[in-house]
């Protein structure tokens, strides 16, 4: 479904990215894990070009990503950041219907019962037309992955989905992420949480100076980890 | 006896070479000042050109610099290895205009405009309404271009990760976020305006400060009409200023919830 081959990215004289190739096909849930600065959001941001990257290429569903289509492109591949970036301007209900309604995707009746069916799923309906900063860390970060659900992606992509969460809610949207990766969505996750990158990911990627140096399913990346700069990672995550 | 016919008596005894008491004095160069003749009305008809002078200079500043505003922060936000040309010559302008404008006194400005640019238009409080806003527009435009760059960088990007364009998340997502940080100083730019609008004088505009050297040149008194015209500045400013407040206050409100 995406398909990764030699990408680049420098900021300045430093190079972050230095040739990564992957690819990620339907239904998988690939956690990426690596030493902070190596380039993990980077990477994630590259996909969606919110970051451009310097040289390689990026093909969703076999078609080239470039500036041109790339507002189509990002419609079908939803993107969950660690800030949450929820629209303080605009009520719950509006914040997950305002870009399906205004790219012409559904009608405002049909968005508003979309957010509703939503809201109900995570528990939140209540919420519906209360503002962003009436929420808790964990709300806030549920409500942003509908917002980005309410486009019916292709894919998701989480930056450090709970890391800026205290500790007592990280679990709600873990269990959240749980629940989509099990119904089959696509995700890339960059987070620090082993746990559920053992439970849920069906690949675990390690990646580091600039390229991916691990890539196996999580049993494996945990059990053996030949590659010393990994055993030194994970001797300190775990 | 009337105030009218007090004010007959003593000036007629002025002009004959009496000097008044202290008090009558007082009287009658006050009586001249704002009611012989009528002539609070022009007072009062200054105050009007000097409001409508104001709201128009205001009007102007904010499109012009909504504009500016826009443009410069869209060529600031584009993509290093895609700069669009045009774009670039039009940002180079503009901020040509924004140092100008900000690098000369506003006097200045005024008289090159009434002087050189309009030199053959003779509705000076025109000329002077557009100065200001094009003065304005400058200055304004820097006040919306904090408003805008104010916004958390990651409310573009969530934007546009759901797929929507440059300028829709503008006009959806920034613009009315800025627009709560961009209005108390709007408000403080609009009493500046109301003040500067006096400079206009200078160029034959006729608001209010035009109005009491009017009649200053016909009593040859000065004290009573300028402390009367600080007077009316410092009531409206002061009107203004509450009104602000209580605007600022809403807004603080609304933020809140
Ligand atoms: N916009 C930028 N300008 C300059 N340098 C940047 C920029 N964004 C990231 N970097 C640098 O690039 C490197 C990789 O950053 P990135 O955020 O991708 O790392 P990361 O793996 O996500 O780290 P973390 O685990 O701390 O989030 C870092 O050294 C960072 O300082
Ligand atoms: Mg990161």
């Amino acid at each position: 479904m995406i398909v990764v081959k030699g990408l680049q990215k420098q900021f300045g004289a430093l190079p972050v990215l230095r040739g990564v190739d992957l690819e990620i096909q339907k239904g998988d849930c690939v956690v990426l894990v690596g030493p902070s600065g190596c380039g993990k959001s980077t990477f994630l941001r590259c996909l969606n070009r919110l970051e451009e990257p310097d040289g390689g290429q990026v093909f969703f569903n076999g078609e080239e990503v470039t500036d041109k289509d790339i507002d189509r492109v990002r419609q079908k591949m939803g993107m969950v950041f660690q800030h949450f970036n929820l629209f303080p301007h605009l009520t719950v209900k509006r914040n997950i219907t305002l870009a399906p309604v205004r790219l012409g995707l559904l009608t405002q009746e049909q968005a508003d019962a979309k957010a509703m069916e939503l809201l109900q799923r995570i528990g939140l309906a209540d919420k519906a037309d209360v503002y962003p900063n009436m929420l808790s860390g964990g709300q806030k970060q549920r409500i942003a992955i509908v917002r980005a659900l309410a486009m019916d992606p292709e894919v998701l992509l989480f930056d450090e989905p709970t890391s800026a969460l205290d500790p007592e809610m990280v679990g709600e949207v873990l269990e959240l992420m749980r629940e989509l990766a099990r119904g089959g969505m696509t995700m890339v996750c960059v987070t620090h949480e082993m746990g559920f990158a053992r439970e849920v990911a069906n690949r675990i990627i390690f990646i580091d100076e600039g390229v991916v140096k691990v890539d196996k399913p999580p049993k494996e990346f945990f059990a053996n980890p030949e590659n010393e700069r990994l055993k030194a990672f994970l001797s300190k995550v775990l | 006896m009337n105030l009218a016919q007090q004010f007959e008596t003593l000036s007629e005894l002025a002009r004959s070479g009496q000097v008044l008491p202290f008090w009558q004095d007082i009287f009658v160069k006050f009586y001249q000042a704002f009611l012989y003749e009528d002539r609070w009305l022009q007072y009062i008809e200054g105050v009007g050109t000097t409001l409508l002078v104001t709201a128009m200079a205001l009007a102007i500043g904010v499109v012009l610099g909504s504009v500016v505003a826009l443009v410069r922060v869209g060529h600031d936000q584009q993509k290093p290895h895609h700069r669009n040309p045009l774009l670039g010559l039009v940002n180079g302008v503009l901020e040509v205009y924004v140092t100008v404008i900000r690098g000369t006194p506003m006097m200045v400005q005024l008289l090159i405009m009434s002087m050189v640019i309009f030199a053959s238009s003779r509705d000076y409080t025109m000329v002077g309404a557009l100065t200001l806003g094009i003065n304005s527009g400058a200055y304004v435009s820097e006040i919306i271009r904090g408003g805008l760059m104010a916004v958390d960088p990651g409310q573009m990007e969530a934007g546009r990760s759901l797929g929507l364009n440059y300028i829709t998340t503008m006009l959806l997502i920034i613009i009315p976020q800025a627009i709560r940080s961009i209005l108390p100083s709007l408000g403080n730019e609009f009493i500046i305006l109301l003040k500067d609008t006096s400079l206009i004088t200078v160029i034959g505009g006729k608001e209010l400060l035009y109005a009491a050297q009017g009649v200053m040149n016909r009593t040859y008194e000065a004290m009573f009409p300028l402390l009367g015209t600080a007077a009316i500045y410092l009531v409206l400013v002061m009107i203004f200023s509450w009104l602000l407040g209580k605007l600022e206050r809403r807004l603080a409100q609304s933020d809140r919830r």
